[in-house]
């Protein structure tokens, strides 16, 4: 049974619950700071550690992100909403309940727009609401870091009370094949969006951007089916696949007259495929009510609309403007969007590159780079600054590409920028006439019957000499005048 | 020598800074008169001594001022203090000592007032009796016999029996003001958001309200003025200027009402109150008639239901708000023996840690919040609360304060409530209708009944807390305080 095959007798339809974790500069609660990678516990307070009598007060910038977050996404922000209680009982959850939002988000009724094989497609966007996450449990003692076989179990609070955002599609309907596509091209939008306001760093491989995926299945005709919830979509290529495999998990069981159950599955990152999570016998009654420490939030219309009319250019209209400038491919541009180069190449363009050299060096080797340490491009070792000196060394030629490329293995080893790493390595280009001679005279000596045949006329042979000259000058000649040089002392130009 | 206990926190407050008595004198005196009695009232769960003389020695060399510098205070186990054990009365928080002190805590101690411990009370300040305390119960000094009132019976009782001149109660249903009543001493509940809760364990946040404890009106004016006033650390805090309560105590002592109109609700007559607390209240008025007041009848329609909505409505917050307690991060854990879940562990844990009133509302409160039952429970409270709210607000369009009985009975004996909820449900009748409003109220001395103190309520609309004051401080001065029999 082929996805295609599958494709053509059954219906998908697709949902996205994205979490986006804030980049606020402390907690949603408390004057907490929400640096990653501290030492477990050391941001912590009464507040966010939930001891007796401590009390919440919101943190106005998480406010502000969210409303930001929603105008982007064309959403209604409610004049009036409040938080809510969800009560569930959880060690990594220091109260026992996570304050959220429930009947009363802070936006509602949105939309983005995606483009997938040149088609437009309008996401419908729910709702967006501002909530708290978790602390992180971590089991010790147990083979697999799994609380089975665990002697103890550690809680971790330095998470707990920073601020997140929930961001739910609508029921997507209609995209048939194209569903896996459609939804990765809506997280990597969602992510380019959030991004460009500056609210988060949008991390799906750190945790900071977080994706749950529903799938159902119905025949042409039919009412939709039931959803699975599928979580642990850590990538953007992790939102395709978990789509894709759940679509043919789904019709493998509807084939065979089976049921589908609504239930959360886990996505497998090695397998590619999903599987279920922790039955439930009983749904669990999360005993919503408002929460009674907080005011309600009631935005300033004002402050809202300087807000709207602050927001930054949408990621897909600068992309265009962009591609303009650039004079680049869709799909060229696309490569650049899904690697997080286009505001490195705008930078690099900005400190002096041209278009043309700065895509080579983010989607070259710095991509290369990036992706073997497995870290964001942003982080491969490279500044714009430092690519547009070293390309500027290149059009100078006072750097030849090979030798370019040894520079910047200094400039990211941290051994300084590119001019410095240049003349510390001696990788200048050779254009000292007198040294250069010296080679050639040396290289034709040496080869006396190639020398000969060019005397002769037969000027293709002098590529064995070239050879031999950046040889002994080890590559820092400049292969031309290395060439037109020996043609000149045999007597051929 | 005058004995310092019986004097009140003003004359104290005028000895200590006229230098006529060190505030280490006024300490040791009431640190004795605990040492000496509390082993029949059982006031304290927790004195803090050392605490306390530091504090007051800080104040004899001259470190801090103000107007009730020096006067020592106890406070409701409820509320956090740094280092001192707070554990709402509930095993599950046994020796439990908080990394920080509660705003109002923070303000007793920038004011110089000495902490002498911490008051016992109902557990997690639920019921009315202190009966329900993990610790064992209070004793009201009138009678050792009976109840001294609750939550906050420890506060009210200590104030009583001369251990302390002043003391901190939290109130969400009465439990300031019907202690207040049923010990002879004054009570008062001010506007919600008047007094940050910042530091107070909670049990019903849209609420709980902390106030004073007092043996005067004016004291308890004056405690008032320290505690009050907007806290950045809690949401729900007003941040308004606090209304002169200690200029309208004062005002109110002179005696004159002239022109002030007294509501009394048409809803609350024939409510079942003893013979004793009707004709005690009924005297009353009478007294501030002749001091120029005006008796109006109001319509309340929507009080009846105050007392379901507040027992939905508090419940329900309580079971969130006491999820907490589950032996991960502090207090009571229960058996944690390397064999059982984390499930099992929270649960054996919270079945120890709580005791059988604590359980009940956590139950009834997890009930009327869970799906399919919201709407009728907890969604139709709250419009009960809006109801209610609008009574008080249309009522005050009529007159400046509502009065009532603070509550139907005097003390009653121990065990004769316990077997009945709902019997001891009832001793918060007139009190919990201002809860849900949100407003002040004070429950000031206004005789006996067979022997024991009967409690007259004043409420005033939120964020006129001076009125009451006013009001009670003229009826003090009317019927005058009343003195308990020695011990
Ligand atoms: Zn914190």
């Amino acid at each position: 049974m082929s996805y295609e095959d599958v494709l053509t007798r059954y219906e998908p339809v697709i949902g996205l619950e994205t979490h986006v974790e804030l980049g606020t500069k402390t907690k949603m609660f408390c004057g907490c700071k929400t640096d990653f990678g501290a030492e477990p516990n050391t941001q912590t307070c009464p507040v966010c550690l939930a001891l007796p009598g401590a009390l919440p007060v919101m943190n106005r910038a998480a406010i502000e992100a969210t409303i930001q977050i929603g105008l982007a996404l064309n959403c209604d922000i409610a004049e009036w909403c409040r938080m809510a209680r969800k009560n569930y009982f959880y060690p990594d959850m220091p109260k026992n309940f996570q304050t959220s939002q429930y009947d009363e988000p802070l936006c509602v009724e949105g939309y983005v727009d995606v483009t997938v094989d040149g088609k437009e497609y309008r996401i419908g966007i729910e709702r967006v609401h501002i909530e708290e996450d978790t602390g992180k449990t971590l089991h010790v003692g147990g083979a697999t870091g799994r609380i089975h076989g665990a002697t103890e179990s550690l809680v971790d609070y330095n998470r707990a009370g920073i601020p997140l955002v929930e961001i739910v599609t609508k029921p997507v309907p209609g995209l048939g094949a194209l569903a896996p596509e459609v939804a990765k091209a809506y997280v990597a939008e969602l992510r380019d969006i959030v991004r460009a306001l500056g609210v988060s760093d949008v991390r799906m491989e750190q945790g900071s951007m977080r994706c749950d995926v529903n799938t159902s299945l119905n025949l042409p005709g039919d009412d939709w089916g039931t959803r699975t919830e599928t979580k642990n979509v850590n990538s953007l290529r992790s939102v395709e696949r978990a789509v894709r495999s759940e679509i043919i998990r789904q019709a493998g069981i509807l084939d065979d007259g089976g049921k589908i159950f609504q239930e959360t599955r886990h996505f497998q990152e090695t397998t590619g495929d999903t599987r279920s999570g922790r039955s439930k016998e009983t749904a669990t009654d999360y005993r919503y009510f408002p929460e009674p420490d907080l005011v309600p939030i009631a935005a300033d219309p004002v402050w809202v609309t300087s807000l709207r009319e602050a927001l930054p250019e949408k990621p897909s209209v600068k992309r265009a403007r962009l591609r303009e400038e650039w004079g680049i491919s869709e799909s060229d541009m696309q490569s650049a969007a899904n690697a997080g180069a286009v505001e490195l190449i705008e930078e690099t363009i900005a400190a002096g590159a041209s278009p043309a050299g700065a895509r080579k060096w983010w989607l070259g080797e710095l991509a290369r780079r990036s992706n073997e340490l497995g870290v964001e491009l942003s982080e491969a070792g490279a500044t714009p600054v430092q690519v547009a000196e070293l390309q500027k060394l290149v059009d100078d030629g006072k750097l030849n590409d090979k030798l370019a490329r040894q520079v910047l293995e200094g400039v990211v080893a941290g051994e300084g920028d590119p001019a410095a790493v240049m003349a510390s390595r001696g990788l200048e280009v050779v254009n000292d006439t007198g040294a250069l001679t010296a080679a050639v005279d040396e290289a034709i000596a040496a080869n006396p019957d190639i020398a000969a045949k060019i005397r002769d006329g037969k000027v293709a042979a002098a590529g064995a000499l070239v050879g031999a000259v950046m040889k002994t000058t080890r590559g820092q000649a400049d292969a031309k005048t290395v060439r037109d040089l020996i043609l000149e002392r045999l007597g051929a130009s | 020598m005058t004995d310092l206990t019986r004097l009140n926190a003003a004359s104290l407050a005028d000895l200590i800074a006229t230098k006529q008595v060190s505030a280490v004198e006024v300490a040791t005196a009431h640190l004795d008169r605990i040492a000496a009695v509390d082993d029949r009232v059982h006031a304290f769960l927790h004195v803090s001594r050392a605490e306390a003389l530091a504090a007051a020695e800080r104040v004899d060399r001259g470190e801090v001022t103000g107007p009730l510098a020096g006067v020592p205070i106890a406070v409701k186990d409820v509320v956090a203090t740094e280092g001192i054990p707070t554990t709402a009365a509930s095993k599950i928080l046994e020796g439990w000592k908080p990394p920080y002190d509660a705003t109002i805590v923070a303000r007793l101690k920038a004011a110089g007032m000495p902490i002498l411990g911490k008051t016992n009370m109902d557990e997690f300040a639920m019921g009315s009796s202190t009966e329900y305390s993990a610790y064992g119960p209070t004793k009201n000094p009138w009678d050792l016999g009976r109840i001294p009132g609750g939550s906050g019976g420890g506060s009210s009782a200590a104030i009583a029996a001369y251990e302390a001149p002043l003391a901190i109660g939290t109130d969400t249903g009465g439990s300031i003001r019907q202690p207040g009543a049923v010990t002879g001493t004054v009570g008062a509940k001010p506007t919600y958001g008047g007094t940050s809760r910042y530091g107070l364990i909670a049990f019903s946040s849209s609420l709980d309200t902390p106030g004073p404890c007092a043996r005067t009106v004016e004291d308890a004016a004056l405690l008032h003025a320290v505690i009050a006033g907007h806290d950045p650390r809690d949401s729900t805090s007003i941040n308004q200027s606090v209304p002169d309560v200690v200029a309208a105590a004062r005002l109110g002592k002179n005696g004159d009402l002239t022109g002030v109109k007294l509501g009394i609700v048409k809803e609350f007559a024939g409510d079942g109150s003893e013979p004793g607390v009707t004709a005690a209240f009924r005297e009353s008025l009478d007294a501030l008639v002749k001091l120029g007041a005006e008796i109006v009848e109001v319509s309340c329609p929507h009080f009846e239901y105050a007392l379901p909505a507040y027992y939905l409505i508090a419940p329900s917050e309580a079971s969130s708000n006491l999820a907490r307690f589950d032996g991960v991060r502090y207090g009571l854990r229960t058996g944690d023996d390397g064999n059982r879940s984390l499930e099992e562990v929270m649960s054996l844990t919270r079945d120890e840690g709580f005791g059988p009133e604590v359980k009940r509302r956590i139950i009834l409160g997890t009930y009327a919040l869970s799906s399919g039952y919201y709407d009728a429970y907890y969604g139709q409270a709250q419009k009960v609360r809006t109801l209610i709210t609008r009574d008080f607000q249309s009522a005050f369009e009529q007159v400046d304060v509502l009065v009532s009985p603070t509550t139907p009975f005097t003390a009653f004996p121990f065990g004769s409530r316990t077997s009945d909820p709902y019997q001891m449900y009832l001793a918060d009748l007139f009190t919990i209708p201002t809860n849900l409003y949100g407003g002040p109220a004070i429950s000031v001395p206004c005789g006996l009944s067979e022997g024991l103190p009967v409690g007259f309520q004043i409420m005033a609309p939120t964020m006129a807390d001076d009125r009451m004051y006013r009001v009670a401080a003229a009826l003090e001065s009317a019927v005058g305080t009343l003195t308990p029999p020695a011990l």
